[in-house]
């Protein structure tokens, strides 16, 4: 990957925070954060979740105003009542859920809020100018095109398109790369370099070390809403340093991952076929295998049927046709009890609804899988005091932080509710699991939490499933990694040491994107890299 | 029993479904659903009728109807998207409270006399068409008149004018219509005031023009209800929507006919000599509306039909993804 070339240090401010303070009940966001912004940069914002980013800059985009401090923008002090505002000063923001209403075209979606056309809207005619805009910058999109019909990346070019449309100077990406594949985060930086190059400025939201050292010019880090470093150059600063400004201690990147000793098969999903919440094929003659003792990871873009996979083993969707096997024991279409019965522990990817009751106490949430069972229940009666024993021991050996059991888990942050769900389903002795995104949204520190618990599983000798679109964290802990693309696989691959080779990446990268492996393997990879 | 009588008193009973149906199609691309529109109807119907009869101006009274309806859709609006409570409940609560207000306020207005009642009127050279010419275009009511232009104005407005588009994205995906700087909450309460206003209409359609008179809720006869089961068979479509509607009225008309002879296709008319067969017709538009929003509130099956994504849910600004 190549560096930009850095702008002159002396270029002009674009944008200048001075001072930001930003509270929201219980916590202090921003604790007097000053953020400069040059002419013509990529300037990465570096921080854990909840370290104040995108609070940041929401107060820069005008959906937040802050308590004290001052915005400048190109020297001059303006105050920004609304998004509105924000945007007519050139400042646009591209949020990491994209504001794109899926039933209109890219068209309807770019021209939502401006004034011109001002009643009719002569699509054709505004088609050519959205197309113009996009020829510009290097953003291939059909303007004529619904949103449903895009992949992530295209939507986010529509995004981009958005802003640029208005003429926004700067452009705040939040995250932009959670959602893309490899070969698109590429093309991503390729569109970023291009508007730098005219003469945008661009604010990269992050907390991917490597992909801010890949791109940004300058560094700016928060930590609990506070600046840790600011406009630092990213040339030259490791990725250790960075991450100790993020997290304020060092952290271990590499896990340790023991040769693998993989067993018998306890998973086998064969051929299965569902549908979505719309009705339509999600998956289309899906299989995988998983063997005691190793970790499967399912690669691919968000939407491809992940989480109809998951579902589909957990019982938790009806399978149209096809085998789901755990031990030996056919789960297919059974209900999710049977499955538990059998050993399956299920940690969904949505923590808050599925995974957990948020209204109930840490306690009712860890018995939920074993309540029926004696010491907690005793001829139908529940046994309070040994679920609530039950679930302090469990609070202090996955060092759950929560004053006490009794708390209702929605208070919890995202990473200890996560290890809630996890002791829940781990103390179950499963021998086989299946985990959706387990370390989406939360912070470094958590992340390496669940990724210890996970590969404690695989060397106690269960099979474990791993679904998730953070290619990294897929090729750390996995054995093997299944690609899924449109519901069906295409191929699977074997995941050596710890630290991936670029082959490989870039292998998964182009089975993320639709091509099966076995036409990689006769093309060579690169062929159309 | 003839078809083209069944078809014209069809079409102008569709009316009445035209303008509710429609009104909750704008409300429910918006995002909000206003099981209210019965309760408007008859809020409508029974203010259009006092009107009349105060000013001897109908007219009159279709415009107090329309603003009556507005005004109480409003209380919706408030407890839905501001208080952003349940929108079934308060709609339902709403048909309740636009029943009651339209029973004590329209008291011995059944007994009220004759009210001059809005022209009926052929429109030349159309009416000369065959079949379609007495269909549409003979004596027919204004109203009905204004309802063949309403359709594809409304469809024109909602799929090719900016105001249109915005209606379209605060009912799919709110929080992209926020991030622009456009109130989420005034297009919500705007249509949700239009919708009244528009159930309004169809009541003033029932008491000045269609089936003239206040006959307490016996007015509106439960079509608030199959207007909403209109929206979801239109599938928030207002040219679907006025094909439905006409169909409706037509169904009505013909369950009326098919109870009168004494003799249907040489057979002793079982419709008319047994009255319990009567009433099982009459039942069918009524069971039609359940199954229909039965079906609907299937949220899987709301999906496949099209429903604006946003249906049901209170916009609360910074929860994403809603």
């Amino acid at each position: 990957m190549t560096q930009t070339i850095p702008p002159t240090p002396d270029a002009p401010f674009a944008v200048e925070m001075r001072g930001i303070v930003k509270r929201f009940p219980g916590v202090l966001a921003n604790d007097h954060v000053d953020f400069e912004l040059r002419a013509g940069e990529i300037h990465a914002l570096l921080g854990e979740n909840g370290a104040g980013k995108s609070t940041l800059m929401n107060v820069l985009a005008g959906l937040y105003r802050q308590e004290a401090g001052i915005i400048k923008v190109k020297g001059k002090p303006v105050e920004f009542h609304s998004p509105r505002d924000a945007i007519k000063s050139g400042i646009g923001m591209i949020h990491q859920h994209f504001m794109l209403v899926p039933s209109q075209t890219v068209t309807e979606n770019v021209l939502l809020g401006l004034d011109d056309p001002r009643f009719f809207m002569r699509l054709p005619e505004y088609d050519a100018k959205v197309a113009a805009v996009g020829e510009r910058f290097g953003l291939k999109v059909d303007p004529r095109a619904k949103i449903w019909q895009l992949s992530v990346g295209e939507q986010q070019r529509v995004e981009l398109l958005k802003m640029l449309y208005r003429g926004a100077n700067v452009l705040i990406m939040d995250e932009p790369t959670a959602v893309l594949a490899p070969t698109e985060i590429e093309g991503l930086f390729d569109i970023l370099r291009s508007m730098v190059a005219q003469g945008k400025s661009v604010i990269f939201i992050s907390h991917k070390l490597q992909e801010v050292t890949a791109i940004a010019d300058r560094v700016s880090v928060l930590r609990r809403g506070v600046a840790t470093a600011t406009s630092v150059p990213s040339r030259g600063a490791t990725r250790q340093e960075l991450a100790r400004l993020m997290v304020g201690r060092d952290v271990v990147f590499a896990l340790e991952k023991k040769p693998g000793n993989p067993g018998k098969i306890v998973l086998e999903v064969k051929d299965i076929h569902a549908d979505n919440d719309k009705g339509l094929p999600a998956l289309r003659g899906f299989s995988l295998n998983v063997r005691a003792g190793e970790i499967v990871g399912v690669a691919g873009v968000a939407g491809n049927g992940q989480s109809e996979l998951s579902q589909v083993i957990a019982s938790m969707r009806k399978c149209k046709q096809g085998q789901v096997i755990l031990n030996s024991e056919s789960l297919t279409n059974h209900n999710t009890l049977f499955g538990i019965q059998h050993g399956m522990a299920y940690v969904p990817e949505d923590r808050n609804h599925v995974g957990s009751a948020p209204n109930l106490s840490v306690t009712d949430n860890v018995i939920m899988k074993k309540y029926r069972q004696p010491p907690i229940s005793h001829a139908g009666m529940l046994d309070m005091s040994a679920a609530e024993k039950l679930a302090r021991e469990l609070k202090q050996a996955y060092d759950i932080i929560v004053p006490n059991v009794s708390t209702p888990v929605r208070l919890l942050s995202g990473g200890n509710l996560q290890r809630v769900i996890l002791a829940r389903e781990i103390s179950g002795l499963p021998n086989f699991m299946v985990a959706v995104q387990p370390t989406r949204g939360l912070d470094v520190g958590a992340i390496e939490g669940v990724h210890r618990l996970l590969m404690a599983q695989r060397e106690s000798g269960a099979g474990v499933l791993l679904i998730s679109e953070e290619l990294e964290e897929l090729l750390s802990l996995s054995d093997r990694v299944y690609v899924i693309y449109e519901g069906k696989s295409m191929g699977e691959v074997k995941v050596g040491g710890v630290e991936p080779d670029e082959s490989l990446i870039e292998t998964i990268g182009l089975m993320m994107t639709g091509t099966p492996l076995d036409q990689i393997q006769k093309e060579g990879v690169g062929a159309n890299g | 029993m003839d078809p083209i009588i069944i078809l014209q008193a069809g079409v102008a009973t569709g009316t009445v479904l035209l303008f509710a149906t429609i009104g909750e199609i704008l409300a429910e691309r918006s995002g909000v659903l206003n099981l209210g529109v019965e309760g408007m109807m008859l809020i409508g119907a029974m203010t259009a009728f006092s009107t009349t009869i105060a000013t001897g101006n109908p007219w009159l009274g279709v415009l107090a109807a329309m603003f009556a309806a507005g005004l109480i859709s409003q209380i919706h609006a408030f407890i839905t998207i501001t208080l952003q409570a349940d929108q079934v409940v308060s709609g339902l609560a709403l048909t309740f409270l636009g029943t009651g207000i339209s029973l004590v306020l329209g008291e011995g207005l059944s007994k009220a006399g004759t009210v001059s009642l809005l022209p009926n009127f052929s429109i030349p050279v159309l009416s000369q068409i065959p079949i379609l010419g007495p269909i549409l275009f003979t004596k027919q009511s204004v109203l009905v008149y204004i309802g063949y232009l309403f359709t594809p104005l409304t469809w024109y407005f909602i799929n090719h004018t900016r105001p249109g588009l915005n209606l379209r994205s605060v009912g799919e995906y709110p929080s992209a219509v926020d991030s622009l700087g456009i109130s989420v909450f005034g297009l919500r309460y705007f249509y949700v005031f239009v919708g009244g206003m528009l159930a309004g209409l169809a009541g003033a359609t029932i008491s000045l023009a269609v089936a003239p008179g206040w006959f307490s809720e016996l007015t509106t006869a439960g079509q608030g209800w199959i207007a909403v089961g209109l929206v979801i068979f239109a599938q928030w479509d207002p040219v679907r929507a006025m094909f439905g509607s006409y169909a409706f009225g037509a169904l009505r008309r013909l369950i009326l006919d098919v109870q009168g002879p004494t003799i249907i296709f040489g057979l002793n008319n079982p419709f008319y000599y047994n009255p319990y067969w009567g009433f099982f017709l009459q039942m069918l538009p009524y069971a039609f509306t359940v199954i229909v929003l039965v079906i609907g509130s299937r949220e899987a099956m709301r999906k496949r039909l099209g429903a604006p994504a946003a249906l049901g849910n209170p916009y609360i600004r910074g929860e994403r993804g809603k």
